[in-house]
Order: structure tokens, then sequence, then C-alpha cells
């Protein structure tokens, strides 16, 4: 009697682990066993293929719909425009092989290259270049994805090897646009499966992709660039900890990943270290529509009152720029030098003006911040210690990235935040969030009629020189306005295994491996 | 067979009522995932391109009744933040949390019992008392610290084990192991510390009874008082708390994956709530409900084949 129920519990038990094992064994099944195939070629010694670190996944697969920086870190892998951007933010023919713009300045005639293959063996036509910019407008019947091209009035395809766009206006910024970060070329044939199975014409191939965990890219063995790519495949591992992430480096477990500043010492012995220009503007910004922040020596008061080394000293452990605009030395020619030192950290002074603005005493305020990032609140006690010695009493109040988009950024429900706007190839993209107009990106409310005028006047100019003086003239103008505390451009560290050669850095997010090898 | 209809019945409105509530708590929460994923970059075109795609505009009774109907086809819905289906990102994740579940388990049962009985039995020796005090302080360490002692101490020293990242087991079972065996440990001395402790109390208590007494004086060998009599009778509380930990473990351990960066569930879920992905959210909830619910019904099962007085009830 007693037998017969042990047996009944053992196979209840027995059941329950069958239960789990079951769900191992059906997915097991479904796992793609792919052997490891040898190639003869003569190819450097040591393995070709790389394990680089990536915070998080990206948005889409879908160059189209992506829209976050680190999305394009990883994909600009996949696709190409009609021009490449450089490393230096100037851009080189891409897919278009050639290109010539009409006198008044509204129209461009591509060329568009021949024998280039997107990765499902399909040849590049102009059907596909058309099919790209029908999608972005939303000329057929989807929607459209992308205000870049408003400005266009037409498109057309005369012949195989030629491409036509109309602009309505003249844009001298406008090649800007047709690189892959904003109108990635993609075959028709693939129409409605672009995010779950991207193909592009770039030196990788989609492989695989695991939510949450990795990206698998592959070889395009039939790049149009000859002899590139060198890696047999790219694996861009997600680990949101920077922390673990380092331990991963010197583990062997990631061939490259970002390090934090102040752990430059541990790894360099073992490590290469590449320093990058982030391309940002780490800013701690101002509702300007809300008082006292509508007042400028309040605005230039708490730009003097903050130390901007000291930031750079205890976050990024002197690896930093310091700025007075918003533009990084990494754009180079437009970058104008020089404003960083017109509101040098001086408490006397600040409270000076601050008095002169009406608040003898100072006033309360409240910094909000995301918590998606350690840095945010960081920097945010760094600037409280620093605006009490002017008598600013400032609370810091930390929340989601979620909240702080929906609230701050896209809600302008606040007084003071920080974050660093992100890095583009164009001078115009990183300048233009400050036009009165550009609602959606505007979020500090600042409004100046020469600002707006000076931007304006930029796009019908089309000599690169005076193009220059304009863009300037804009960073003077925020500089003048003291619109933000402009903090400076962190560098971005990589540490890479020493075998590693090939990395590039580019004025945006992108881990180019196009010319990336183990040696 | 009342009794098992009715601990049917108790299942199917616990996971009603979570769904309910899981649904509701999500809409009072701030934050917009459409705005959540496509960060600063945005322009409003894209965002609403991206919410009408993923249905949001639509009436939030309308969203709810559409998820219903889709459970009972197995059909969970599309992942806002990963753009495919939830029961495709759930099956994916199921064999890392599972793994590192029944690996968990099965230490916590090989230890934690064996050990329980052999201190029962020397009640206020010197093994008993060490042992208490040993997983007393097993229960007082946080997870994510004791996993990351094991990382440093352990991960680092030892090639076999990895430190981060997960192998399928369809690759290597030697690589699945050194992947799973430090957050398994991590999960399961906790467990031993609590686990030890049920059983070397239960079994106390059972030797406390007249019974016992009872069945000695008849002569009988220790082993046959010890395994036969007091383990049977101890089981209800055991089963108990075995049941728990089951549930918790299979659940999804949240804080462990995170340390370990193990691709399971509870992983999922932390990145699915960051990005106010409620079709994943719910998706992952379910599942933890159901599994939860089902151990629970399972140990009821047991309860009635263990001790048949509980049948009548």
């Amino acid at each position: 009697m007693f037998k017969r129920k042990y047996w009944l519990v053992l196979a209840l038990l027995f059941v329950m682990f069958i239960i789990s094992a079951c769900s191992e064994e059906g997915t097991e099944t479904n796992t793609e066993n792919e052997g490891e195939k040898e190639t003869a070629t003569a190819t450097p010694a040591g393995p070709q293929e790389i394990r680089v670190r990536v915070n998080d996944d990206p948005d889409f697969l879908d160059p189209h719909r992506a829209t976050a920086s680190l999305s394009f870190q990883q994909i600009l892998n996949m696709f190409e425009g009609l021009f490449l951007p450089q490393p230096d933010g100037s851009l080189t023919e891409g897919l278009a092989e050639s290109y010539e713009v009409s006198e008044d300045g509204l129209t461009y005639t591509f060329k568009i290259r021949q024998g280039v293959k997107f990765h499902n063996g399909d040849p590049l036509t102009t059907d596909d270049v058309v099919y790209t910019f029908e999608r972005l407008m939303g000329l057929n019947s989807g929607e459209k994805l992308s205000k870049n091209f408003d400005n266009v009035a037409s498109i057309d395809a005369p012949d195989d090897t030629t491409f036509v766009m109309t602009l309505k206006e003249p844009n001298s910024n406008f090649l800007y646009s047709l690189t892959a970060l904003q109108s990635a070329i993609l075959p028709k044939s693939n129409d409605g499966k672009h995010n779950e199975n991207p193909i592009g014409t770039g030196p990788f191939a989609f492989a695989k992709y695991s939510p949450g965990t990795n990206l698998e890219l592959k070889k395009n063995e039939e790049y149009w660039q000859e002899g590139l790519p060198y890696l047999d495949k790219v694996t861009f591992v997600y680990q949101s900890d920077d922390q673990a992430a380092v331990m991963n480096l010197l583990a062997g477990e990631v061939d490259l990943t970002g390090v934090p500043g102040h752990r430059v010492a541990e790894v360099e012995g073992s490590f290469n270290i590449s320093h990058q220009n982030n391309n940002s503007s780490l800013i701690i910004t101002f509702n300007e529509e809300k008082e006292p922040f509508n007042n400028l020596k309040v605005r230039q008061a708490i730009n003097m009152a903050i130390s901007k080394q000291d930031i750079i000293d205890s976050i990024f452990s002197g690896y930093a720029t310091p700025q007075g605009s918003n533009m990084s030395p990494a754009m180079g020619d437009y970058y104008l030098d020089g404003l960083q030192d017109v509101y040098s950290f001086d408490v006397e002074k600040a409270k000076k003006l601050l008095a002169e603005a009406g608040y003898p005493d100072g006033f309360k305020t409240k910094i909000t911040v995301s918590s998606h990032n350690d840095m945010y609140p960081n920097i945010a006690q760094i600037a409280v210690e620093n605006l009490k010695q002017i008598g600013i009493d400032v609370e810091i109040e930390t929340v989601e990235w979620g909240i702080w988009l929906e609230r701050v950024y896209f809600g302008r429900d606040y007084e003071m935040t920080t974050i660093d706007l992100t890095g583009r190839p164009s001078a115009y993209e990183i300048l233009n969030d400050y036009i009165s107009t550009n609602d959606n990106e505007n979020f500090f409310r600042f409004k100046n009629d020469e600002y707006d005028q000076v931007m304006a006047d930029v796009l019908k100019e089309t000599d690169r020189e005076k193009q220059i003086e304009y863009y300037q003239r804009a960073q003077e103008i925020l500089t003048e306005q003291a619109t933000a505390v402009y903090i400076a451009d962190y560098e971005i560290l990589w540490g890479s295994k020493k075998n590693i050669t090939g990395l590039k850095s580019y004025p945006f997010w992108f881990h180019d491996m196009k010319e990336v090898k183990f040696n | 067979m009342l009794y098992i209809f009715r601990r049917l019945v108790l299942f199917i409105v616990t996971v009603a009522l979570v769904s309910i509530i899981t649904f509701g708590v999500f809409q009072i929460l701030p934050g917009d995932p459409v705005k959540t994923m496509l960060g600063t970059e945005a322009d409003e075109v894209q965002i609403e391109s991206l919410r009408k795609e993923l249905g949001l505009d639509r009436p939030l009774h309308e969203q709810y009744m559409e998820w219903v109907q889709g459970l009972f086809t197995g059909d969970l819905g599309n992942s806002i933040r990963f753009s495919m289906p939830v029961s495709d990102l759930l099956m994916d994740r199921l064999p890392v949390t599972l793994s590192v579940a029944s690996l968990a388990l099965v230490i916590v049962l090989f230890v934690a019992l064996p050990l329980g009985i052999f201190v029962a039995k020397r009640q206020n020796k010197l093994s008993d008392v060490l042992l208490s005090s040993a997983t007393q302080l097993g229960m007082a360490i946080p997870s994510f610290w004791l996993g990351m002692i094991l990382i440093i101490y352990i991960g680092m020293n030892f090639d076999f084990f990895k430190i981060n990242g997960y192998v399928p087991w369809s690759e290597s079972i030697a690589g699945a192991l050194s992947t799973l065996v430090l957050p398994a440990l991590t999960i399961a001395i906790p467990q031993i510390a609590v686990k030890f402790r049920y059983v070397r109390t239960s079994i106390l208590e059972q030797m406390q009874l007249d019974y016992v007494r009872t069945i000695r004086s008849k002569g009988l060998p220790e082993k046959i008082v010890m395994y036969k009599h007091i383990l049977k009778n101890s089981m209800i509380p055991i089963l108990t708390i075995f049941g728990l930990i089951t549930a918790e473990v299979v659940a999804g351990t949240i804080i462990v994956e995170q340390v370990f960066a193990l691709p399971g569930v509870g992983q999922l879920l932390i990145t699915s709530i960051s990005y106010r992905d409620f079709p994943l959210v719910q998706g992952i909830v379910m599942y933890i409900t159901v599994t939860v619910v089902f151990i629970n019904f399972v140990v009821d099962i047991l309860y009635s084949v263990i001790d048949p007085r509980i049948r009548l009830r």
C-alpha cells in the first residue's frame, strides 16, 4: 500500500521535471547548427571574428525606422547610402559614383554605381534607389518615414544608371541627408521584411539577431570595395553595465568595448586604448521660458558658477574637451575655438550677475535627470554643489529614461536638466536644434531672431568658407545668450585587444568594421 | 476529485485576475513606450507611424480583448522593443532560465535535504550549531553580492567558468555548464540555507511526537524510524517550502540573471518594463503567473497523495 503511493509521488515529480525539459528540447531542435566553414583563402593569422560590446539592442534593424545612435553604431555595417561619411565628417561618393548640381541648386543628378550587389545577390539598380526614397517619403501606400525629404519636389530615374532629385528650395546641406544614417539604399525585392531580415549593400550581411543578447553579422563576400572586409564575422554583444564590460574584456570574452576613464589604468597595459571625440555636446540646460531662466544674466551667472573642470576631472577622469558652445572640436573647421573660455569659472562674478538680475539671495529650483546613465546624476551632483556657492538651491530629481523623455524632452515640463546631444556628421544638424521653429528638438525653448536668420541663410550658401562663417556665428550667438552650460565633448575610450587594427573614429556613433582585422 | 476541481477553478481565477491587474497597472505607469524606444532623435512623423503600427492608438478595452483572444491561440502579440513575437522571445529565453532553475533545484535538493536530516539527528551537538550558524549567514547574503564574489574568486581564476553570457546546450554541454554553474550556485546557496532549516525543524517536530517513542519502543531499527516514519510525516511542510522555492526560481531570477548577464526571462522582464513594452511585460507576467499557480496546484495534489486526510476537505 505504501509502496504504491511512493511511486505515485515519484511519477508526479518526474512529470514536473519533464515539463521543464520539454521546453528546452523543443527549442533545441529549432537552433541552427551552423558549422564553421573553413576558408582556404590566405588570411592573416588568428581568428577573423570580432566580438564588440555595445550597451543595448538597436531599436530597429530597418535603417529607415531606426533613430537611436546606438542602432546606427551597429547596423551601418550592413547599409550604405548614395554617400559615405568619413571620419573627418566629410562625405565621399558611395552608391552614387558621381553627382552634379544644377545652377539654381535645385536639381541633383546622381550616377548610380554599377556592379554593386545586395546581400541577397540582387544587383543594385535605379529601381532600388527610387523605391528607397519613395518609401522614406511615403509616396506609395506606406506612411512617411522621414521628414528629411519634405523639401524634395520630385524623384526620377530617366535611365538605368541615372537618378535625379529635384528640390523645392536650395539646400546646401542636402547631401548630408543621403548617407545611410538617413537614406540607406534598400532592395525593392525585400519590401515588408526590412526589419526581420535586413538586406543592404554594406561590407557585412545580417546573420542572426538574438534580442537582448547579440547581433551577428557575416562577411559580404561580394562587397563592391574589392578585398574588403577582412573579418569573417562580427558579433555585437549587449551589456549595459560598463564595469561588467571591462571585466568581459579582461576575461577575453569581448574584443572591443568602451572603457570608463577611471579604469583606463588597469586596462591599458594589456590592451590598446584609442580615443574618440564623441562629437556630442554635454550640457546643463534650462527651460528658457521659465522664470528666472528667461533672464540672460541668470543664465550667465550659472555658466560662471559651474566648474567644467570639476566635472571633467571627476566624471571623465580628464578625458574630455571643454566646450563653450554647441560644437565639438571633432567637427574641425566648423568649430570656433575660444568660446570655451568666455564664461570661466568665477564665483564672485557670478554672484554679482545674479544680484544684477534681481536675485541677490539666489533662488530655489530643480534639475531633472535621467538615471539610465550614471553620468547624469553625477554631473547634477557637482553642479548642485557649485551652484550652492552663489545661493542657488537646486533639488535633484532622478527619473527613468522613458519619463525623462516624456516630461522633459517632449513635454518641456522642467526647469533644469542635463543631457549630451548626439553627434552628427553635419554641422547644420548639430546646430539646428536651437532654431525657434524646430519645435521637435528645441526643448530649451531658445528663441533668437539672428540665430534663425543665420541658420536659414547657411542653407542657401554654397561657398564652404562662407558656410563656415555662418556656423561659427551661430556658435557665438549660443555663447552670448548663455543658452546652456556647455560642459564638454567627453571622449569615448575604446579598449581593444592588441592584435586588432583598422579601427576608425567617426564624429558620430559608428563601429566601422570594414577595415578591421586581427594580425 | 472535487478537491482537484476546486484547485483548478482557483488556478483559472488567479490567472485571470493577474492579467487584468497587470493591464491596469501598466496604464497608470507614466512613460510612453514609443518615445522611450525612439529617444531624442525621433521626430513626430516617426512617433505617430510607430504608434499606429503598434495599435497603441486604439481604445484600451479593444487592446485588452485582442490580447486575451490571442492568448487562447498562443499568440501573445508583438514586442514593442524588439519588434518580434512575444512567444518567440519567451521561447528563446526559457531554456536559459529553466536550465539555471533546474540546476539550482538539483543542488538544493541534494544538499539541503541530507544536511537537514543529518543535523536533526544531532540536535545541539557541535555540527548542529556550526551548520545552523553557517546557514544563518547563507540567508543573510544578498544574491547580487554573492554573484559578484563568485565571479571574482571563482570565475576569474578558473578558465572553465564563464563570467558572462550564455552558451546553448545544443552548442556544447561543457560550455552550457560553464555558464550555468555559478549562477545556479548563487541561487542555490541562499535557498539551501532556507530549506535546510525547514527540513531540520520539521524533522525535530516529528521526533517529539508520541508515535516516534512508540515505534522506537517496539524495537524498530533507527533507519526505519527516520526514513519510513519521521521523514514521510515531515513531507507536508518540506513540500510546501520546496514548492515555494521552485516557483520562485522557475519564475525567473532577475537579480542573478542581471549580474551574470544571462539572457533569461528575468532579464527580459527588466528590459520590457523600462521600455514600457506592455505586450512583452504581460506575456512574461502571464508566464510567471501560470508557472507559479501551476506549481502550487501540483503541490496541492501532492499534499493529498502524501496525506490522504487532506483529500476529505
